[in-house]
C-alpha cells in the first residue's frame, strides 16, 4: 500500500495523485493479496450498484481508461479511428495484463461502444467473468423498477458465483449504510467547494474523487473527512475567477492537465459530472426493507440526470444543468465532451438551447483522454471567463 | 420478368427485377400517403426500423414515418450531404451519426420527402429503440422540435445471448401500461387485440417468403445478391408494410421471381443486367453506403462477387433463425421481435452468426463495411473480423464508408481494397488446391 501522509492537504492530494497515476492498480492488488479469497470487480462509467459488490466482500474497482499516461498500441488495433479512446485504452489495460487480478468486469449501459465492449471482453478474456448491466429507461416502479430488481438480483447471483458465497440482504443493507455515508461526504465536499472554490481546487477534488474508485469505501470515506478537515484549517488566496459548471465528461475522463488548464484560465469549477458514480443517488438510499428494491427505487427516483439516461418529461429535459448553475451560483457552463462520445455530443445542442433560453452563457470543446495541447483550451476558457466578467451584468 | 425503367437523374438504363419495380411502387405510394396527410387527416407516428412495431401502429390507423428510411432516400438521391452540413452548421457535432444529421438537416430545409412533397410532422414519436442508443438521442432531438407525445419503449440488450422471461415481461408491461394507452390517447382509437393478431398473422406469411428468398442464396450460383439486392427485399417488411396484404403479395411475387431464376440457373440481377459468372461468394457485415450505392455495388458485380448473406438484412428482424410474429402471443411476440434484431445481439452471438453464414452459404470470405456513423454496428468489428477469420480459415477484409455522408466514401480506396481482397481469395484457393 502507498503511504498516506496525514492531515496535510498536500499529502492527501499527493496520495490521491499516486493512486490516479498507478495504472497497475497496486493498491487494489494489495487489497486483494491481504486476505486469501478476496475478489476484485472492475466496472466502467457511469454507474454501477457498488453496494452489491461490497456486500459480496469484493472490491469495486473503477476502470476509467488509461488517461494520458498509457501508450495505446494493442487497443488501437481493435478500434477504428472514429471511435472514442476509453475502450481502446481499456483494452490496452486488459491485453497488457494490468487487469490480470480483476475477477469480474461490469459494463453499464452507457452507449453502444461500451455495450459492445462487454461482448468483446467475453471473447478476449474468457477466463474473466463479465456482465453487461442493463439500466432501465422506464422509470415506473412496477415496470422499470421490477426489471431493474431482476437485473440487480442477477448481478447478485453472478457475484455470488465469483466469490463462492451467497450475498445476504443484511450484508447489502450494511453496504448501503456505508455508501450512504460516502455519498453524504461527497456531497459535503462538493458543497464546500461551492462555498470556497479557492480552497478546494477542482484538480484536487478530482483526484480525491478518483481515489474513491480504487479504494475500499471505508478508507475513502476517511480520506474525504481528512481532506475536508485539512482544507478547513487553511486559507488560500481568493482569485477573481468566474464560477463555471463543467458538463459532458461523465465517461471518458479529461486529462488532469485539462482540468488544471480550465482553472488556470480564470475559472472556478463549482460543479461537474466527472465521476457521477460517487454521488449518483442524490440522497440516502433507504436501509430498511428489501435492499434490492431500495437500490432500484433510488435509481428510478433519486438519481442524477445525464445524457445516457432518458428524460421522460420534456419540460424537465436539461433543467438539471440550469438548476446546477443556480444552486452553485455559477455564471456559465463549459461543455467538455470526449470526441466521438455519442450520448454527450448528441445531447449537446439540446442542452445548449435550454441554457440559452435561461440566459446561461456557455462554451463547448472536445477532448480525448490523452489530449496534450492545453493552450487552446486555456485560451478558450480564459476568453469565456473574461467575457462573463466583462459582460454578464449587461 | 425483367423491366427497364428510366429515371430523370440517370442517363443510363437501370435494369430492375419486376419485384424491384413493384417495391418502388409500394414506396412511392407510402410517401404519397404521408404527403397527403394534411388532406386525409391521418395521424402520423415516427419510429425506427429495428424495433419497428408496424402492426401495433396499424391498430391505431397511424401512418408510419421512418426517419432512417427518409435518410436513406436522401442518401440515394444525393441530398444527404447538404442536409448533414446544414445540421453541422446549426450546432451538431461532426462526430455523430449522419442518419440523425441528415434527418435534422432535412427538417431544417423544409422537410421535403423523396417525392418532392413535404413530409408531415409526427403526432407521436414511438421511441422503440433496439440495439442502438443513438435512437434515443435522435428522438429526444425530434421531441424538442415537434414537442409531441414521445413514447419510450426500452428493449433490453441480449448481453448473455438469451432472451429471458424477465425481459419479455418488462417489455409487455411497457406495452400494456404505457405504449398502448398513449397510442390510444393520441389516435383516439381503442386498442383491439384481435386486429393486432390479424396483422401479425399476415406478417408471418410474408416473413416465410422473405426467409425463403434470403436462403435461396445457398444455391450456386446464388440467384440473389443478399446485400445490395437484399436491401430492396427488406424494404417493405422493415418499413411500413409488415402486416399488410401488400407485403404478402410482394414477398410471394418476389419468391416466384427468385424461384424462376433458380430454375434457370441464373445469378442476381444488377443495375447493369444479369450478373456474369459468379466468382466470389461473400458474407458482408455492416450497413451499406447509400450515397454511392450503385457505384459501390458495381465494384462487386464487375468482379463477379455476389453477397450470399449479410447481417444488415437482419437489422429489422432475424427471421432466418426461425422467429415469426405469433398471433397467439401478440404482445410477447412484438417483444421477442425487438429483442432478436441483429444489433441487439451481443458480439459473441454476432460472431457465431457470421461464422454460420460463412459455412452454410459456402462463402469464400467475410467483408466488413465499417460505417463511420454507426457505433452500434462498428464498435468491435475488428475483433469480429479476426474471430470469424480464425474460426473459418477464410480470408476477411475491412473497408470503411458511411451510410449517408458522401465525404466518407472514397471510391478509389475502396475499389483498390476490394481488388486486393479478391486476389487474396484467389491465392487462398490456390493454396487449398496445392495442399490437396
Amino acid at each position: 500500500m502507498l503511504d498516506v501522509p496525514q492531515s496535510a492537504t498536500a499529502g492527501i492530494v499527493r496520495y490521491c495523485e499516486d493512486l490516479f497515476r498507478d495504472l497497475n492498480f497496486e493498491s487494489a492488488r494489495a487489497w486483494k493479496a491481504a486476505e486469501p479469497g478476496r475478489k476484485v470487480i472492475g466496472y466502467m462509467p457511469y454507474y454501477i450498484p457498488r453496494e452489491i459488490i461490497h456486500a459480496a466482500g469484493a472490491l469495486p474497482l473503477g476502470i476509467l481508461g488509461g488517461g494520458d499516461q498509457l501508450e495505446v498500441i494493442h487497443g488501437d488495433a481493435y478500434y477504428q479511428s472514429y471511435i472514442c479512446r476509453i475502450p481502446r485504452s481499456t483494452i490496452e489495460l486488459g491485453v497488457t495484463g494490468r487487469l490480470d487480478f480483476v475477477d469480474g468486469m461490469l459494463f453499464p449501459s452507457i452507449c453502444d461502444v461500451i455495450r459492445n465492449l462487454s461482448g468483446m471482453w467475453k471473447l478476449m478474456f474468457p477466463g474473466v467473468g463479465s456482465r453487461y448491466v442493463d439500466l432501465p429507461q422506464n422509470f415506473e416502479d412496477d415496470v422499470g423498477g421490477v426489471f431493474y430488481q431482476s437485473e440487480l438480483n442477477e448481478i447478485r447471483h453472478w457475484l455470488a458465483g465469483i466469490t463462492g458465497r451467497p450475498i445476504s440482504d443484511s450484508a447489502i443493507r450494511a453496504s448501503i449504510v456505508l455508501f450512504n455515508e460516502s455519498r453524504r461526504l461527497v456531497r459535503e465536499v462538493y458543497a464546500l467547494r461551492v462555498e470556497q472554490p479557492w480552497n478546494v481546487p477542482a484538480s484536487e477534488l478530482y483526484l480525491l474523487m478518483r481515489a474513491g474508485l480504487v479504494l475500499p469505501v471505508e478508507e475513502h470515506n476517511q480520506l474525504v473527512r481528512d481532506y475536508m478537515a485539512s482544507v478547513r484549517e487553511q486559507q488560500r488566496p481568493i482569485k477573481d475567477n468566474s464560477r463555471v459548471v463543467v458538463s459532458g465528461a461523465f465517461c471518458e475522463q479529461p486529462p488532469l492537465s485539462l482540468i488544471k488548464a480550465i482553472e488556470l484560465s480564470g475559472c472556478y469549477i463549482v460543479d461537474d459530472d466527472f465521476m457521477l458514480i460517487n454521488r449518483w443517488e442524490k440522497s440516502d438510499i433507504a436501509v430498511d426493507g428489501d435492499p434490492v428494491a431500495n437500490l432500484a427505487y433510488a435509481f428510478l427516483h433519486d438519481s442524477n440526470s445525464t445524457p445516457p439516461k432518458y428524460e421522460p418529461d420534456l419540460a424537465r429535459k436539461g433543467l438539471y444543468l440550469v438548476e446546477s448553475v443556480r444552486k452553485n451560483q455559477a455564471e456559465g457552463v463549459i461543455f467538455a465532451m470526449a470526441s466521438f462520445c455519442d450520448p454527450a455530443l448528441l445531447d449537446r445542442p439540446i442542452l445548449q438551447d435550454i441554457l440559452k433560453q435561461h440566459g446561461v452563457p456557455q462554451i463547448a470543446f472536445k477532448f480525448a483522454e490523452n489530449s496534450g495541447q492545453m493552450q487552446p483550451i486555456r485560451e478558450q476558457a480564459g476568453t469565456f471567463s473574461d467575457s462573463i466578467k466583462l459582460w454578464s451584468g449587461t | 420478368m425483367t423491366v427497364i425503367t428510366r429515371t430523370s437523374t440517370k442517363p443510363a438504363a437501370i435494369i430492375k427485377d419486376a419485384s424491384m419495380a413493384k417495391q418502388k411502387d409500394m414506396m412511392s405510394r407510402h410517401y404519397e400517403r404521408l404527403a397527403n396527410v394534411p388532406e386525409t387527416g391521418e395521424k402520423v407516428a415516427a419510429t425506427f426500423v429495428p424495433g419497428n412495431l408496424n402492426e401495433l401502429l396499424m391498430c391505431f390507423d397511424f401512418a408510419n414515418n421512418l426517419p432512417e428510411v427518409n435518410a436513406i432516400q436522401s442518401g440515394l438521391r444525393k441530398q444527404s450531404g447538404a442536409y448533414i452540413m446544414e445540421a453541422e452548421k446549426i450546432g451538431h457535432s461532426e462526430d455523430v451519426c449522419t442518419y440523425v444529421k441528415s434527418d435534422i438537416g432535412m427538417m431544417a430545409k423544409g422537410g421535403i420527402g423523396p417525392n418532392g412533397r413535404k413530409l408531415p410532422d409526427p403526432d407521436v414519436l414511438l421511441l422503440s429503440y433496439t440495439g442502438c442508443f443513438t435512437f434515443m438521442k435522435w428522438f429526444e432531438l425530434l421531441r424538442q422540435q415537434y414537442r409531441c407525445e414521445t413514447i419510450m419503449f426500452h428493449t433490453p440488450y441480449m448481453a448473455d445471448g438469451k432472451v429471458t422471461k424477465d425481459m419479455v415481461r418488462y417489455m409487455v408491461k411497457q406495452l400494456t401500461q404505457d405504449v398502448i394507452p398513449k397510442l390510444e390517447r393520441v389516435s383516439g382509437i381503442k386498442f383491439d387485440i384481435d386486429r393486432l393478431r390479424e396483422y401479425l398473422r399476415k406478417s408471418a406469411r410474408a416473413e416465410d417468403d422473405l426467409v425463403w428468398v434470403l436462403q435461396s442464396a445457398k444455391t450456386k450460383p446464388s440467384p440473389i445478391d443478399a446485400y445490395f439486392g437484399g436491401i430492396y427485399y427488406i424494404g417493405p417488411i422493415f418499413g411500413a408494410f409488415r402486416g399488410t396484404d401488400d407485403a404478402i403479395d410482394y414477398y410471394r411475387f418476389l419468391r416466384e421471381e427468385v424461384e424462376e431464376r433458380v430454375a434457370q440457373g441464373k445469378g442476381p440481377v444488377t443495375p447493369d443486367g444479369d450478373m456474369g459468372k459468379e466468382r466470389y461468394r461473400l458474407v458482408v457485415e455492416g450497413p451499406p453506403n447509400y450515397t454511392h450505392f450503385r457505384q459501390f455495388w458495381k465494384m462487386f458485380y464487375d468482379e463477379g462477387a455476389v453477397v450470399v448473406a449479410s447481417s444488415y438484412t437482419k437489422v429489422g428482424g432475424t427471421y432466418d433463425f426461425g422467429f415469426r410474429h405469433d398471433p397467439d402471443h401478440p404482445l410477447e411476440s412484438l417483444a421477442e421481435y425487438c429483442l432478436n434484431v441483429y444489433t441487439n445481439r451481443n458480439l459473441p452471438m454476432r460472431v457465431d452468426m457470421l461464422e454460420n453464414y460463412m459455412n452454410e452459404y459456402e462463402a469464400d470470405g467475410l467483408l466488413i463495411n465499417s460505417i463511420k456513423s454507426c457505433n452500434s454496428f462498428s464498435a468491435g468489428q475488428l475483433l469480429i473480423m479476426r474471430e470469424v477469420e480464425k474460426r473459418t480459415g477464410k480470408p476477411a477484409a475491412f473497408i470503411e464508408t458511411d451510410l449517408v455522408d458522401p465525404r466518407y466514401f472514397s471510391a478509389a480506396n475502396i475499389k483498390n481494397r476490394l481488388e486486393s481482397y479478391f486476389q487474396m481469395i484467389e491465392q487462398k484457393r490456390a493454396g487449398v488446391r496445392a495442399a490437396a
